[in-house]
């Protein structure tokens, strides 16, 4: 079996993001792989650990810098990666067309994606990719067996969970409750190093040209009260009642 | 026209598509076309009635395959009836159905998508979106370079629309192909005691691991959301230790919900989780931990024990008879 892991690299939860001159101020930040596509590369190395055989490749599409969060997958025990190296701002559903030419060239039979990335707060790549192949998708997925050429999924819908069959090759999108994906450790960081990392341009995978144009951004800011309350448990209560009835008028009746 | 695709369950509008509704009639004035409202299902026709109070027109497709949704007959269904309609833009509201949908829409129609967008307007002809990123700690405007366009939108942002007497139903036929009903749909499991749905309570009362285990649950956000006729909400750190169902996380990897009041007990305020509630209208923190992140983004805050703070609230309310 083949499986393709798609990588994202995001800023990571814990930066502080800073206002800039064209909106916000991403210097500095560090970078690391999406923490919603690790599940799927975690998931990827038990389906091999649990006997059947696999090459795992991971794919990414971004610029230079993504190469750490492709080393990170290598060391959790990806066989190889491919590295569409480009600076393009391309919005998901162009690098969904970008992504499915090379999975296609892959011949996979099953693809991991984050349910959501923490760069554009999107969940559409997964979808998108899955509709580019022609390929059926699983989205917010939370457990899954294969058999038989078939995989059996239980997500998240839009009321509770829901259990789904998909017939291979299909498209999973990841997120917690999935595993817990591993910490590499230091011998698989060193063997990482010699596995094979293959770049190539946005143009030799195909070229897409970007759907949307971002206009601006700004640090999502919401002004706020920041009033603190004080006094015994019974008077910061009452007077958090008062406040909520007359000065933030949220209390109906 | 501008084509907006409803989604109903228990025979009733959601009430996020009824904002969808007037999110889909704005936009059409804007552009200067019609609004059309779009119902897929099985047994549709009521739901398909009560969306024509709203719009002018309606269209709907009753099919038994479509009664659950299957992203890719979902997906045949409504490029079907945008092509044959020439829509200028098609929109869904951002639930999981929507935003497993609409993408795959917008790469049959080879169109741009608006994903998750808070307002979409019209300039020079283009759709113009605002949206958020990176963990919603950022707020972008977005252009599409064409139309059509596939747009899904965000929950609790559009208010509800006017009635405006009887719009007109047609019934109309779509061809499902053989790959269209490959996925087959099992078992459905909904969250049990949910009595308000998060995604339209009004009020969230959400418990972190400060409320020290399920037992707290019971003994203080209970009796606080049920006196608030509000939601009950949980963070990470509560779902991962199985206090509450995953249905009811908010964050980053949950729900995301914008109330008209927000209360957060014993929550830390981690990036993760704000990014689900930042946008709530008046939020109110009670944590033991006065340098915790959550005071922050909070307008009303009270340092102390959730255990004795909680109580003398829920009594103040009664008191209130609110
Ligand atoms: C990829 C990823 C996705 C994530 N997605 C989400 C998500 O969707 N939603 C989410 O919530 N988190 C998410 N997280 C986790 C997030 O980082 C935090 O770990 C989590 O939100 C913490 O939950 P908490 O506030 O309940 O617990 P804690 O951080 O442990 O905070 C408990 C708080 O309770 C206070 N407290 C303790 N006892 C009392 C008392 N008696 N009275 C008053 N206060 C008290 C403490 O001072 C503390 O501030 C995600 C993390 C990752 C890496
Ligand atoms: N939502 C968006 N839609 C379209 N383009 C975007 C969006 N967000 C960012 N971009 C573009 O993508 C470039 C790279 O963004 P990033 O992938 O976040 O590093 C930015 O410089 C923008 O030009």
């Amino acid at each position: 079996m083949k499986i393709v892991t798609i990588l994202k690299q995001v800023p990571d939860a814990e930066a502080r993001l800073r206002p800039g001159p064209n909106g916000v101020d991403f210097s500095g930040v560090t970078f690391v792989i999406d923490g919603m596509d690790e599940y799927g590369v975690e998931q990827a190395l038990r389906i091999r650990e649990e006997g059947t055989e696999s090459e795992i490749v991971a794919l990414a599409l971004g610029p230079a810098r993504y190469e750490e969060a492709i080393r990170t997958a290598l060391a959790m025990g990806v066989d190889r990666a491919i590295h569409i190296e480009t600076d393009a701002g391309l919005d998901p559903i162009s690098q969904a067309r970008v992504l499915g030419k090379v999975i296609a060239g892959e011949e996979a039979d099953l693809v991991f994606v984050g349910g959501k990335q923490a760069d554009w707060d999107s969940s559409a790549l997964g979808p998108a990719v899955a509709e580019v192949l022609g390929w059926p998708h699983s989205d917010w997925t939370i457990s899954m067996e294969l058999s038989d050429g078939r995989v059996t999924v239980v997500h998240d819908a839009d009321e509770g969970s829901e259990q789904l069959e998909l017939p291979l090759p299909a498209v999973i999108t990841t997120q917690q409750g999935l595993n817990e994906p591993r910490y590499p450790t230091l011998p698989n960081i060193m063997k990482a190093k010699r596995k094979e990392l293959r770049k190539c341009t946005l143009e030799e995978a195909g070229g897409a040209q970007p759907l949307t144009e971002l206009l601006e951004q700004s640090l999502e800011s919401r002004e706020r009260r920041n009033v603190m309350l004080d006094g015994d448990p019974k008077e910061a209560a009452r007077e958090l009642v008062r406040r909520l009835r007359d000065e933030a008028k949220v209390l109906s009746k | 026209m501008v084509l907006i695709v409803a989604e109903h369950s228990d025979g009733k509008l959601r009430k996020s598509s009824l904002e969808l509704a007037q999110a889909g009639r704005e936009l059409a004035e804007a552009l200067g076309v019609e609004p059309v409202g779009l119902v897929l299902g099985s047994g549709v026709e009521g739901v398909a009635r009560e969306l024509a109070r709203y719009l002018p027109t309606v269209k709907l497709v009753d099919d038994t395959d479509l009664a659950n949704v299957r992203a890719e007959a979902w997906t045949s269904a409504v490029s079907e009836v945008a092509k044959s309609l020439d829509a200028k833009a098609v929109l869904f509201s951002s639930g999981r159905t929507g935003l497993s949908v609409a993408p795959r829409v917008a790469v049959r129609l080879e169109a741009p998508l608006l994903e998750d967008v808070t307002s979409l307007g019209v300039e020079d002809g283009m759709l113009v979106a605002t949206r958020l990123a990176y963990l919603s700690r950022v707020t972008e405007r977005v252009r599409a370079r064409s139309l059509p366009v596939v747009a899904s939108v965000k929950p609790n942002v559009y208010p509800l629309p006017s009635e405006q007497g009887e719009g007109s139903m047609e019934a109309v036929y779509v061809s499902l192909s053989e790959r269209d009903k490959r996925v087959s749909v099992g078992e459905k499991r909904k969250p049990s005691g949910e009595r308000v749905s998060l995604d339209e309570a009004t009020v969230v009362v959400t418990g972190g691991r400060g409320v020290g285990g399920a037992s707290g649950f019971e003994s203080l956000v209970e009796p606080l959301a049920a006196r608030l006729g509000a939601g009950i909400a949980a963070t990470r750190a509560v779902v991962d230790a199985g206090w509450r169902p995953y249905a009811e996380q908010v964050g980053q990897t949950g729900k995301t919900v914008a109330p008209d009041l927000y209360l957060a007990l014993g929550v830390s305020g981690a990036v993760q989780h704000l990014s689900g509630m930042n946008r709530s209208k008046v939020v109110v923190a009670i944590n033991k931990d006065g340098d915790a992140p959550i005071f922050k983004v909070a307008d009303y805050g009270i340092v102390g024990d959730v255990h004795k703070i909680v109580p003398e609230l829920t009594e103040a309310l009664e008191e209130e008879g609110s």
